[in-house]
């Protein structure tokens, strides 16, 4: 395991590579202009010169292993200045975003506490939520509990995180004022009070999004504990006297395990990638408000790196998914 | 372990009476899915054959009778500029289920293919899990842009300006969509491969293909049923999001992700506007669930038997 | 109804409010929500409205123009113009003179050399100035005393108010920016996020495209203001939601830009928390009509250019029936209450330069009718008319937004009824505001017959908006699809005039011209269709005093006069 695990980590460096060669020429070739929000009243001839300033008419090759050696080479030195205090990195260009012109590792570190909070959290909500309630419904099959669930994760799902967020704060912050709609990210929590404050605001948006990973998960997990429920393997263990709680706790659960994985794994990176629609509806302002509007503003710089950065996780992550198919079940062999 | 062998049963009857009978004996017992059939062959044909029967054209204004609530001209009231709600539900309601239905197939099948592929293939896995691995990379957005850029006009000249943008749209969703099923697909297979009916069958010289057919793909179909139903709801979502983003429809035409989209602005006066296309989807989302259900108690021998 | 009480209300609390009001800090805290969020502060490298208004807080200019498009002094003791002296009498130089004892933000004293170095740093070639049309024609800034400008230009200006003026050009401190002039610029990472101004506030924390909290400006020039000693600016989200967190939960004091539905906002507003405000400028929604061909059947390089004229839109006589079919006043009442009014001019304002047209008001289906006949489009069996074989269809694009979808259902629906028969399409407004040449759905690009959008002009002066429409502004492939005359018109006697226009210092002499302009690309050829005269809504608390709603510069212009009402 520990030589594939090492295999499959070089093996990820040249996939990672072609993955932000691939990312540069989609978002080279996809339309737009980084002047898009710039009002009509300012003239061509001005537009030009602020192109120009940005660097934009360099040829693509020149422009992405710019970005590549800033990304692989200014960054982490950067970084390495900033942990232990040398200046390894001085009179070195750091990747700089077009539209705020400040480094974008600045701005994304800024960003990453509310995300963390919100889109983190309401990911674990939902996963705490989402297993108890797919064992029961698949070990209660057709119960009033498993119609009730299904019924409930299924309109969440089909119900859009635009509809649901509008109608959690017309509901909570509206009609029954409990709830802020508006998130602060300015708010530093120091004491028992604001500690109070940050729950209350955290609380709609992470109601929004678990409501979405519930819903999907639990279904999964239902339909993978039904599939093992009706093996041989819980008969025997059953009429070898085993508790029904170690049946379906060690058991089957351990061997329903592998597609729920997957999932989970799935959608660690995408905590990372943002909560594009719920950000903006309760101004979290977290990745994904940072991610869609820099595709609004097709700063370039902005978001290679993030989609980068959002590949490195999606490879880690499914790598990791890749080991605990192996340690949930022995027999699968990589190598 | 306790993981005893699962052998297929061996088919020896050669009465004339396939599979699928079986098959549909066992679903008709499944009431649920029987019910979910019923709802969704209900809302089928509410929107097909629906406007021959209601005939008010969904784009046809009406200024005067804007934002009038449910009654006898128009039973479920009308929108900001008259026009009936109730006819664009109907007309919104086709687009909106074969899109679902169709970019849910695509994303499905594409999904199952690579995720098989991947997980019997051991050569295979590497190249086809970076791909995956790039399509979940890959910024959503400016991807359908350069899509519609380079495929808009020469979809919409070979087949039409409709047929064009539905085959775009549906593509598109399927297309960015399929990697969640090929994981899971992948992960299953990649434990079933192991197991011991697998190995039998392999060691007394089964082909691949069969073996895939036979062995493995009946057992990855319930995640795969949970994905087609999940997928569904999210294509049908997607799609309005598209139609907005300028790369779908065009905007007077209705589906029931738009209509759901136009009237929350409007949530708190007319709430009953966002309520008839949240419960479309919904309700054709739970049918297929249901549906899915049924299916799959029926197409697994192991329940079939009983 | 409820919303004039609320509208009524409002004004009566205002005018009871004590006018002289406490000490610099003692309001506590403001908060301001923009759905689009500022991403710089320097107004110099960004033009968007989010950014220039947010920096308005903070930087100030010369002089500004006042709610009703006035020029009002700022930083100087008045406004300098050809009776005082101020401008020279061959319009070729203007002379400003700073107010007395004026400090920055930091302490230390404004002076001339600052706004030299500021048009130094906009002029700087690799500098990327967002603002650089303003200093056009600037030759020189000198300074001949610490208090006295002199801008020199290359020749007569007739409207010297450009640089220095309004909230695109305000005075930058030289000590902070001396090291970020030219390509430096897109460098200066603090220095655009925490300018150093003379505005009623200093910034204390920006996160870009979130949040800018600000303090009072200790060194602000009247002692008594501003009345808060904090201000919250917060970005993001949608117009909706900001109307909410104004009108409905009274979390935020002001809401900028509420486009929305008038009867969602008047719903809003019965929250009771707040109260709308509107007020008018020069935008101006319109339908732009295609000069040339965009058929895709043409090679590119020939599609949409001047080499092929239009099939159809031609003719004058069908230009003119499709604006005849339209009904402005329901477009108003639908799309933007008392927000908006129905309009037939480019330039709505200001009054003097507004053309009295007012013939497009009235919808006329039947003289559209009579003058399809008379191009000699005749209706065909389905309705839709037809001329040689050849069906009247139009394509009619535009951007993504709630609003102009509505439009474009009912401009498709009156045009049907004359026999029109229109495809519609919308295009994310990045994309199509965005003029990336290799993109088919710019507006400039214009691959449609029809196209439907907004703009308008800075300041009060309508010369350079008028100058867009000659005849080698056209974007063209030439061109890499640059270009504002998007129509492709083209007409020798506009151009001339556009000249004439540029030598004319008299007042009422360029009125006379501007509004010959209007009237040439409008009603006398309908190459532009104009709908609706825009204003624009905002919102403020009902516990906020002062606001005074301001379309011609920043919105949020006198934020240092403003104050709780207790």
């Amino acid at each position: 395991m520990l030589t594939f695990t090492f295999r499959r980590l070089l093996l990820a460096i040249p996939t990672l590579v072609l993955i932000s060669l691939i990312i540069f020429l989609l978002l080279d070739l996809a339309p737009g202009d980084p002047l898009a929000d710039q009002p009509l009243s300012i003239p061509p001839e001005v537009r030009q010169k602020m192109r120009d300033a940005l660097g934009l008419d360099a040829p693509a090759y020149v422009r992405y292993l710019l970005w590549a050696k800033q990304f692989f080479w200014v960054e982490p030195l950067n970084f390495v200045d900033w942990a232990i205090g040398t200046n390894f990195s001085e009179g070195l260009q750091r990747i700089v975003s077009w539209q705020f012109r400040a480094p974008v590792f600045d701005i994304i570190i800024q960003r990453i506490p509310q995300t963390l909070w919100v889109v983190g959290l309401a990911y674990l909500v939902g996963v705490m939520i989402a297993l108890p309630i797919g064992i029961i419904s698949a070990y209660k099959q057709y119960s009033w509990f498993d119609q009730i669930g299904t019924f409930v994760s299924m309109v969440g799902f089909s119900v859009p995180p635009f509809f649901s967020g509008v109608l959690m704060i017309v509901f909570f912050a509206i009609m029954l004022p409990w709830f802020p709609s508006i998130y602060d990210t300015t708010l530093v929590v120091n004491d028992f009070e604001s500690f109070g404050q940050q729950v209350r605001q955290m609380t709609l948006p992470v109601m929004v999004l678990a409501l979405q990973t519930t819903a999907q998960l639990s279904r999964f997990m239902r339909a993978s504990m039904l599939d093992n429920l009706n093996h041989d393997y819980v008969r025997t263990a059953r009429a070898k006297g085993m508790t029904e709680k170690v049946v379906l706790l060690v058991h089957v659960l351990r061997n329903s395990m592998i597609p729920v994985v997957t999932v989970i794994a799935l959608g660690i990176p995408s905590i990372f990638g943002g909560a594009i629609i719920t950000e903006q509806i309760f101004k979290v302002n977290g990745l994904g408000q940072l991610l869609i509007t820099a595709i609004y503003a097709n700063d370039l710089p902005m978001v290679q790196t993030l989609a980068f950065i959002f590949a490195v996780l999606i490879v880690l992550c499914n790598l990791i998914a890749d080991v605990l198919y192996g340690l949930l079940d022995p027999r699968i062999r990589y190598d | 372990m306790t993981d005893a062998p699962m052998l297929e049963p061996v088919k020896t009857d050669t009465s004339g009476r396939s599979q699928w009978w079986d098959v549909w004996d066992q679903f008709k017992t499944h009431k649920g899915a029987l019910f979910g059939a019923a709802v969704f062959l209900f809302i089928v044909l509410a929107v097909t054959i629906g406007p021959f029967l209601w005939t008010l054209e969904p784009t046809f204004i009406d200024i005067r009778a804007r934002n009038s609530g449910p009654g006898l001209a128009h039973p479920f009231g009308t929108d900001q500029l008259g026009r009936d709600i109730l006819a664009r539900m109907m007309a919104g309601g086709q687009v909106s289920i074969a899109v679902g239905l169709t970019a849910m197939l695509i994303s499905v099948l594409l999904g199952t293919l690579i995720g098989v592929v991947a997980g019997f293939f051991r050569k295979l896995d590497g190249v086809l899990m970076g791909l995956t691995d790039l399509f979940l990379a890959l910024p959503l957005l400016p991807l359908l842009l350069v899509m519609v850029m380079l495929f808009r006009e020469t979809l919409a000249r070979s087949f039409g300006p409709e047929m064009g943008t539905f085959i775009l749209i549906v593509s598109a969703i399927g297309v960015t969509s399929w990697m969640q099923t090929a994981r899971i697909v992948r992960g299953e297979v990649l434990a079933l491969k192991e197991r011991e009916f697998v190995l039998a069958a392999r060691s007394i010289g089964t082909p691949s293909r069969r073996m895939i057919m036979r062995h493995v793909l009946p057992n990855v179909l319930s995640p795969i049923m949970v994905s087609a139903t999940l997928g569904i709801a999210t294509a049908i979502i997607t799609e309005s999001a598209l139609s907005f983003l300028g790369l779908g429809f065009p905007p007077d035409f209705p589906t029931w992700g738009r209509l759901l989209f136009d009237a929350i602005d409007y949530l708190q006066q007319y709430p009953e506007r966002v309520f008839w296309p949240g419960l479309a989807i919904s309700l054709t989302v739970l049918s297929v669930n249901y549906i899915g259900d049924g299916l799959r108690d029926a197409l697994d021998p192991r329940i079939r038997g009983r | 109804m409820k919303l004039r009480t609320i509208l009524m209300g409002a004004v009566a609390a205002m005018a009871i409010a004590p006018v002289a009001h406490a000490e610099r800090g003692s309001d506590g805290e403001v908060k301001i929500i923009y759905w689009q969020a500022p991403s710089i502060l320097n107004p110099y490298l960004s033009g968007g409205t989010k950014d220039i208004e947010a920096s308005s807080l903070i930087v100030e200019p010369l002089a500004r123009f006042d709610e009703t498009g006035a020029l009002v002094p700022y930083l100087v003791d008045e406004i300098p113009t050809v009776e005082n002296g101020g401008v020279a009498a061959d319009l070729t130089s203007i002379t400003w003179k700073l107010k007395e004892g004026l400090k920055w933000s930091d302490g230390t004293p404004v002076t001339s050399a600052d706004a030299k170095f500021t048009a130094e740093y906009c002029m700087a070639p690799d500098g990327g100035c967002a603002q650089s049309a303003k200093f056009d024609g600037v030759k020189s800034v000198d300074t001949p005393d610490e208090r006295t400008i002199v801008v020199t230009f290359t020749g007569p200006k007739p409207v010297p108010y450009a640089a220095f003026v309004g909230a695109q050009s305000p005075l930058l401190q030289a000590a902070q920016f001396k090291d970020c002039v030219g390509a430096k610029a897109q460098e200066c990472t603090s220095a655009n996020f925490g300018p150093i101004g003379t505005g009623p506030f200093v910034v204390t924390d920006f996160k870009p495209n979130d949040v800018i909290t600000m303090k009072a400006n200790d060194n602000y020039r009247d002692p008594a203001k501003p009345a808060f000693a904090t201000l919250t600016f917060k970005g993001g989200g949608d117009a909706a939601s900001a109307g909410r967190a104004v009108l409905e939960t009274g979390e935020y004091d002001y809401a900028w830009n509420l486009q929305l539905a008038p009867e969602v906002i008047a719903k809003m507003a019965e929250g009771g928390k707040g109260t709308p405000v509107s007020g008018f400028g020069t935008l101006v929604e319109r339908i732009e009509m295609n000069m040339t061909d965009p058929s895709p059947d043409l090679p590119e390089g020939e599609r949409a250019t001047a080499k092929q004229p239009h099939p159809i839109l031609s003719d004058f006589k069908v230009r003119k029936a499709l604006s005849m079919a339209i009904d402005r006043p329901l477009l108003v009442e639908i799309g933007y209450g008392q927000a908006g009014r129905p309009t037939c001019n480019l330039v709505p304002a200001p009054e003097l330069f507004a053309s009295p047209n007012t013939e497009c008001h009235t919808q006329d289906v039947e003289g559209a009718k009579a003058l399809l006949e008379e191009a000699g489009w005749t209706v065909g069996a389905d309705g839709v008319r037809e001329k040689d074989g050849k069906k009247l269809k139009l394509l009619f694009q535009t951007s993504t937004n709630a609003v102009r979808q509505d439009f474009q259902a009912l401009i498709k629906q009156w045009w049907a009824d004359v026999g029109v028969e229109t495809e519609l399409k919308n295009i994310d407004g990045s994309v199509f505001f965005g003029g990336d040449p290799a993109s088919p759905d710019t507006f400039q690009k214009f691959y449609a017959d029809v196209e439907m959008y907004a703009n308008n002009f800075d300041g009060t002066d309508p010369e350079q908006y008028l100058g867009q429409y000659t005849c080698e502004k056209a974007p063209r492939p030439e061109t890499q699809w640059q270009g504002e005359n998007i129509n492709r018109f083209c007409d020798p006697a506009y151009d001339e005039l556009v000249a004439e226009l540029g030598k004319t210092g008299e007042i009422s002499k360029r009125a006379e011209i501007a509004k010959k302009l209007n009237e040439m690309i409008t009603k006398d050829t309908m190459t532009i269709v104009p709908l609706v005269d825009r204003g624009r809504v905002s919102a403020h608390s009902n516990s906020l005093g002062g606001v005074v709603l301001n379309t011609w510069d920043s919105e949020i212009w006198n934020a240092a006069d403003w104050f709780r009402i207790k």
